[in-house]
């Protein structure tokens, strides 16, 4: 393993069993994080990614595959069997703002749990701590003494991700963080966490379905269709030259800001359909139902990694 | 640097001024419903007088075995505001002993019932899908659906009739009613972000269950808590008037009622009374519990 690799995951298979048949959210995918990177993870509604990232959280064990984070610890051990160290270095920030604070709890006693929990300062220091962290987040110290429900939803995901800087992890997963937010909010949320970010040289995996956030923050994408990745790319390489018909769908489907970005923007491939069930996903290639391009052998097999240059991976028959 | 510092003491002090804040917004919002201060406020006057009794009552030797039949049937006068009954005893004193008494039944019953069955149905929700559940669950099952009366009667029946015993038996199929009302809330609430978020963080189980779980039950428990009062004075009552709880001359409002009932109608005063107090007791924990729910359903 390479040393600037944080995070590790190689096979990774999480399938969850339902009434309606076994649903295979995560079926099968490898990548790495680098040290101090934001790498974003791409997709549709249902296609795994907060399922990737609660199984590298520990919230449940995966099926099969690797995860091996400082090339040192094994992930697929649950949540409750990690070494405390580990609790400390892997947060989280999850996406409905509604739900991500405890209701009956002051927004002190939020932030001062992984303080205490993790002793980070001199338990006749915590007051003065959690202002510092409310107010690196941009809020003022009067959010100490209030509780969620007198927050504004951007607020409450800045008390989030002050809570979750408070242990000073160095790796943080973003899940859809943002958007369930309204668009100042966001921007304001999204400008602290590239603050953030840069000042402390964290490490960020940014789950979202927004391509605007992943074109302003992030360095690298990945592009995950049913449980499966297809494309991984730099951002510029990602925006530049799609190579997935994927990819191409999901580009031509944003709208554009200027005419340059118009120019560059694929043409000749509409969005068409919906994406088909976890329980019963297509052969072959899981995006065939949906591809202007596909080739007999799509529905077949699985297309294999095409690696283009050294970082911009495809996986797509047409490539072969 | 060792001592609390300036900074630290100025956020303690406004902590405290947020929660003093806080504590005035829920008596506040209890205030806004007239009836739960009625309620409230009958509580009070009970309790002092359960407490205070032997000053409060006109004659407090009449509470237990006293016998002085030229009083005897004598109907409410200023007197006797209830009147006196076979014995010749005060009633009005004697229900005043009997609120010590059904205060002291609620006391023990809930002190039994609720701490158990809130800390078993915390853990069997918290710890769903596992054998500790499953136990826990089978448990309430079983003691739920014992009828009160014949327990009470099987217990009374190796041990002796009491209002002890007859309570113990009362609690041992109450607790499971509050493990399904914790277990139901623990479980839709067990997999909330900000739990697994507290959890991802190393918090302890015990800080899970105790200080994220509990605290947003508190008002939906507190708010059976004061209605189910009510209900164990009634059974309570139940009890004693089938003979298998307190046993006379204890000055228990169900016993008096049991008692009285048979000089039913000609000497009406005598269980006029106890049924009243009964009646009141019930009629004010039930106010209560409506402001109660009131309280916490604002926030
Ligand atoms: N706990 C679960 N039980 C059953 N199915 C689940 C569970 N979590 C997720 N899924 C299913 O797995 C698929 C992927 O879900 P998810 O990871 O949430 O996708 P995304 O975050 O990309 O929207 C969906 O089909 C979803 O219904
Ligand atoms: S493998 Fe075939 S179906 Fe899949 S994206 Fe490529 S061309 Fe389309
Ligand atoms: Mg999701």
């Amino acid at each position: 393993m390479q040393d600037d690799v944080i995070l590790y995951v190689s096979g990774l298979k999480k399938y969850f069993n339902t009434t309606e048949g076994v649903v295979r959210a995560v079926d099968g995918i490898s990548f790495n994080v680098k040290y101090g990177e934001t790498l974003a993870l791409v997709g549709e509604s249902g296609s795994g990614k907060t399922t990737t990232g609660h199984v590298i959280m520990g919230f449940y064990p995966p099926d099969d595959g690797k995860i091996i984070y400082k090339n040192k610890y094994e992930l697929s051990v649950p949540m409750k069997k990690r070494p405390l160290e580990l609790k400390r270095d892997i947060q989280i920030v999850f996406q409905d703002p509604g739900t991500s604070l405890n209701p009956k709890r002051l927004v002190k006693d939020i932030i001062s749990l992984p303080l205490l929990i993790h002793k980070i300062v001199d338990k006749k220091k915590i007051y003065e701590r959690v202002a510092e962290l409310l107010e690196y987040v941009g809020l003022s110290e009067e959010f100490m003494f209030k509780y969620p429900h007198e927050l504004g939803g951007g607020e409450k995901q800045l008390v989030a991700i002050a809570r979750a800087l408070a242990p000073q992890p160095s790796f943080i997963i973003l899940d859809e963080s943002t958007s369930a937010l309204d668009v100042s909010s966001q921007a304001k949320v999204l400008n602290t966490l590239v603050k953030i970010q840069k000042e402390l040289r964290l490490t960020y995996l940014l789950i979202t379905h927004d391509l605007g956030v992943v074109r302003n923050i992030s360095q690298r994408v990945m592009i995950m269709y049913l449980g499966k990745i297809y494309e991984e790319a730099p951002t510029e390489k990602f925006f530049k030259s799609p190579m997935h018909p994927y990819t191409q769908m999901l580009l031509s489907s944003i709208p554009t800001l200027s005419e340059e970005d118009e120019k560059i923007k694929p043409k000749g491939i509409e969005s068409i359909g919906e994406i088909p069930s976890a329980v019963k996903p297509p052969s072959g290639c899981r995006f065939h139902t949906r591809c202007p391009f596909a080739k007999p052998i799509c529905s077949q097999q699985d297309p294999p990694d095409i690696v283009l240059d050294s970082n911009h991976i495809v996986r797509c028959w047409l490539y072969e | 640097m060792k001592e609390t510092s300036t900074n630290e003491v100025r956020f303690l002090e406004l902590e405290k001024k947020v929660k003093r804040e806080n504590w005035r917004r829920m008596w506040f919002r209890f205030r806004k419903s007239k009836l739960s201060i009625v309620g409230l406020s009958i509580i009070l006057i009970l309790l002092l007088m359960a407490i205070f009794a032997e000053y409060i009552a006109p004659y407090p030797s009449h509470a237990g075995l006293y016998i002085a039949f030229k009083n005897a049937y004598k109907p409410p006068s200023l007197e006797h505001f209830l009147g006196t009954d076979m014995y010749g005893r005060d009633v009005f004193s004697r229900v005043i002993f009997g609120f010590r008494y059904a205060f002291m039944m609620i006391g023990l019953v809930l002190l039994l019932v609720v701490p158990t069955g809130v800390v078993l149905g915390l853990i069997a929700g918290y710890y769903r899908g596992t054998f500790i559940e499953t136990l826990i669950v089978r448990l309430s099952d079983i003691f739920i659906s014992l009828p009160p009366l014949v327990l009470a009667l099987s217990i009374a029946s190796i041990l002796e009739p009491n209002i002890f015993n007859a309570m113990m038996a009362v609690s041992l199929m109450w607790w499971p009613w509050y493990v399904k009302l914790t277990y139901s809330m623990t479980v839709s609430l067990r997999n909330e972000p900000f739990i697994l978020a507290a959890e991802s963080q190393g918090a302890s189980t015990l800080h899970i269950l105790f200080r994220e779980l509990l605290p947003i039950q508190l008002g939906t428990i507190l708010t059976k808590v004061t209605l189910d009062a009510g209900w164990v004075i009634l059974i309570g009552a139940a009890i004693s008037f089938v003979g298998l709880g307190a046993q006379p001359p204890t000055p228990d409002l169900g016993t008096m009622v049991s008692e009285y009932s048979k000089y039913l109608p000609e000497y009406w005063w005598m269980s006029l009374g106890p049924a009243a107090g009964i009646v009141l007791i019930i009629l004010a924990f039930n106010l209560l519990g409506d402001g109660i729910r009131d309280v916490f359903a604002g926030e």
